[in-house]
């Protein structure tokens, strides 16, 4: 009886060292990645946007992306995609508030927001991926989706704070669908659809710290004053001219969890936009400090196997077995190797 | 365990016949599921299921997977207990705890294969060139994959006994002892990574039950219900064939539910205060009903089975009932009552999503009745049993 409880001891002992191991080692959590430095993204300026949605269009075009048909409750009339979905990659949103009269105001008024992957610095997309199909581009930064590799179990679906990644459901052969920032044009010296077709500059993309620069260089304006907005692409020839917004202090992507190489700037708070409160620690700098923790080389897992197959070798070793201390029916029932 | 003089009589088919009324109806709730499966194999999972970008995970993972397979926890369990802690009163039981994970891990197994929308693609989870050692998911997938081949060995005793081959057996059984280490660590393994999987969904779990102790209160409620499954499947079967209640094995198999459902408990108080959101589970909402119904249901086990009383077969059978829906619970409000990813999203499962869930507990009840009735899996009646504990 003695031996059984040292045993107990010991393995109730081990077994909480193994489950104490995560709780210690908060000092080698890995922490967020850091942002590529050559990473690409998108600004969206939404006191720039007069929601014309010519980025939706050029969006499905660039991506061979199925029409939405979007029915309406009177008539046989139908409307543009409401949300993203596994047709639809961008799609841009409207808030409205009484008369909705006023632009980019809280009371009586609209605002335009952007819907669409935020391409996060590190993303719970691809920690989640079991087969490695959400990849981070490791010079652009841009999160890519393989097909080829995907297994279809929606756990970037799920994982995803922005609830971007989409699934087909209506399909027997679906697929995830998700913006890869056009990285698939880029080799023709193209960039995101959406941005090129901007007629405002609304949607720019650029080198993410250029992108940061412009946002600095907006809010150091006086709001009202009219200035000059690269269109397309930063560090292009086209450009429009407009008044600078009233920006809401937030850049929304700067910090949410380990931030974001998509950026918006807001004239209104982006709670009203929809955009959800996220903390600045990424859920997947948690998880995969935990389960490294956990299974760091296999050490704790293996040394519990060992251990066990030893307890077990002993237990169910015909015959030669030590004489038993204790006449439990036990004792007896091993010669033979007790099998299941 | 086949020794003369071997305090328990092996085990052996009890024979009888197959097709009854209630064979005949699991049956059918097979055939529905079928059904149910070929529409969403042609049409896509969107025609059965409720599925949604909101919630694209549903009672098929849930409920068939997560569940499924902590129930099924019956076999890890039970076969640490006789063989690692060398407790061999306990091997009666073994045989049927080991048939009743094997048959939950399979369909666990199917289940997934069911969900996944890409499944002819599943073997690339197998491949290293696919391989993504960061994804909790992965860990899991491979994890399971591997524990349903031990339990499958461990299994086979059975089917070579049936088929009288010896030989085989003999060889078998002296790597019995690596076989059945393997097949505790496995599940520790992954059953804790069931709980660590809500981890990288980070705010969308409610901070109720988001916490980095995931790991372990799955893993500690999951030994819980693997016992609970054991002490209620035991007491049916019993019931059911008119065979005595092992009472005595059962009653203290409850004990340590008792134990694990208590320090589950002090785990996730303890934690909420640490996390200090306690405060939390005072605010009436939905989930903290859910909760506060959890922590009852916790709590019966470890106030039903203080003193004598916990060896009453009522006692003990009502307690692991409390325990196995206790650990229920808990896994569906942590996957699905407690996630939210934004407004506008809902979700409750749909007849067919229920009917497929339904068809797979039919079939792992009528492949149990098979099993029992042509192997060897339950101890061979005949010589009166020791009637202690049936009190």
């Amino acid at each position: 009886m003695m031996d059984r409880r040292k045993l107990l001891t010991s393995l109730a002992g081990g077994a909480a060292a193994v489950a104490a191991t995560p709780l210690c080692r908060e000092a080698e959590a890995r922490g967020n990645h850091k942002m590529p430095g050559q990473a690409v993204g998108l600004l969206f300026d939404g006191t720039l946007c007069i929601g014309c949605r010519a980025c939706m269009t050029a969006c499905k075009d660039a991506n061979d992306m199925p029409a939405e048909h979007t029915e309406l409750a009177i008539g046989n009339y139908w409307d543009a995609p409401l949300d993203i979905s596994g047709k639809t990659l961008n799609v841009i949103k409207a808030y409205r508030d009484g008369d909705a009269t006023h632009k980019d105001q809280v009371k009586d008024g609209f605002a335009f927001t952007k819907v669409s992957c935020m391409h996060c610095v590190d993303p719970s997309c691809v920690s989640a991926c079991p087969v490695s199909a959400m990849t981070k581009d490791p010079r652009t930064g841009i999160v890519k989706y393989n097909v080829e590799a995907c297994i279809g179990c929606r756990y970037c679906v799920a994982a995803c704070p922005f609830n971007v990644p989409r699934f087909t459901y209506d399909t027997p052969f679906p697929k995830i669908s998700k913006c890869q920032l056009c990285a698939h044009r880029m080799g023709e010296g193209k960039y995101a659809a959406c941005a090129e077709v901007c007629p405002t500059g609304a949607t720019l993309f650029g080198p993410v710290l250029d992108l940061h620069a412009e946002i600095e260089r907006r809010r150091a304006l006086a709001p009202g004053t009219q200035t000059v907005f690269p269109r397309g692409k930063i560090g292009g020839t086209d450009t429009y001219e407009g008044p600078v917004g009233t920006y809401v202090e937030r850049t929304y992507g700067e910090h949410e969890i380990g931030g974001t190489q998509v950026l918006h700037l807001s004239g209104v708070p982006f709670e009203l936009l929809n955009k959800p409160e996220l903390p600045r620690v990424a859920p997947a700098s948690i998880s995969e400090s935990l389960q490294h923790a956990i299974y760091n080389n296999l050490i704790a897992p293996l040394g519990f196997l060992g251990s066990l197959a030893v307890l077990a070798w002993r237990n169910m070793r015909p015959k030669a077995a030590a004489p038993k201390p204790a006449p439990t029916p036990a004792a007896t029932d091993d010669d033979k190797a007790g099998a299941p | 365990m086949s020794a003369a003089g071997s305090p328990h009589p092996e085990p052996a088919p009890i024979g009888g016949r197959i097709w009854t009324p209630f064979t005949a109806v699991l049956a059918v709730l097979v055939i529905i599921m079928a059904v149910v499966l070929g529409l969403r194999f042609v049409h896509g999972i969107g025609r059965v299921t409720n599925l949604s970008d909101g919630y694209p995970w549903g009672i098929w993972i849930a409920w068939d997977v997560v569940i499924g397979s902590a129930l099924g926890a019956s076999g890890f369990t039970v076969a640490f207990i006789a063989y690692i802690l060398n407790r061999g009163a306990y091997h009666p039981i073994v045989r049927p705890a080991l048939l009743t994970a094997l048959f939950g891990y399979i369909m666990a197994g199917a289940s997934v294969f069911f969900d996944i929308g890409r499944y002819w693609e599943f073997w690339h989870i197998f491949m290293p060139r696919y391989a993504q050692v960061n994804s909790v998911l992965f860990e899991v997938a491979l994890c399971i994959a591997a524990y349903t081949m031990v339990l499958f060995i461990e299994f086979l005793p059975m089917l070579l006994e049936k088929f009288g081959m010896v030989g085989v057996r003999r060889k078998l059984d002296r790597l019995l002892f690596a076989i059945i280490a393997i097949g505790v660590v496995l599940p520790t393994m992954h059953q804790s990574s069931l709980g660590s999987m809500l981890l990288v969904f980070g705010p969308q779990i409610d901070p109720i039950y988001q916490t980095t102790l995931l790991p372990l209160l799955f893993l500690s409620s999951t030994v819980g219900m693997g016992l609970a499954a054991v002490v209620v499947e035991g007491s049916v079967t019993s019931l059911a064939l008119r065979r005595p209640v092992e009472g005595d094995l059962l009653a203290k198999l409850m004990r340590v539910g008792q134990i694990l459902a208590a320090a589950f408990l002090i785990a996730r108080f303890v934690d909420l205060g640490v996390r200090g959101h306690l405060g939390d589970v005072f605010v009436a909402r939905p989930l903290v009903l859910m909760f506060w119904i959890e922590t009852a249901l916790f709590a019966t086990p470890v106030v039903l089975l203080i003193g004598p009383a916990a060896r009453r077969p009522q006692r003990f059978f009502v307690a692991a009932m409390m325990m196995a829906l206790a650990g229920i619970l808990y896994r569906i409000d942590a996957y699905l009552v407690a996630y939210n990813t934004g407004a506008g999203w809902r979700y409750f499962p749909s007849m067919g999503e229920l009917s497929v869930t339904i068809g797979l507990i039919a079939l792992e009840i009528l492949l149990f009745i098979i099993a029992i009735r042509v192997l060897p899996v339950l101890p061979r009646m005949g010589r009166p049993r020791t009637a202690a504990g049936v009190a």
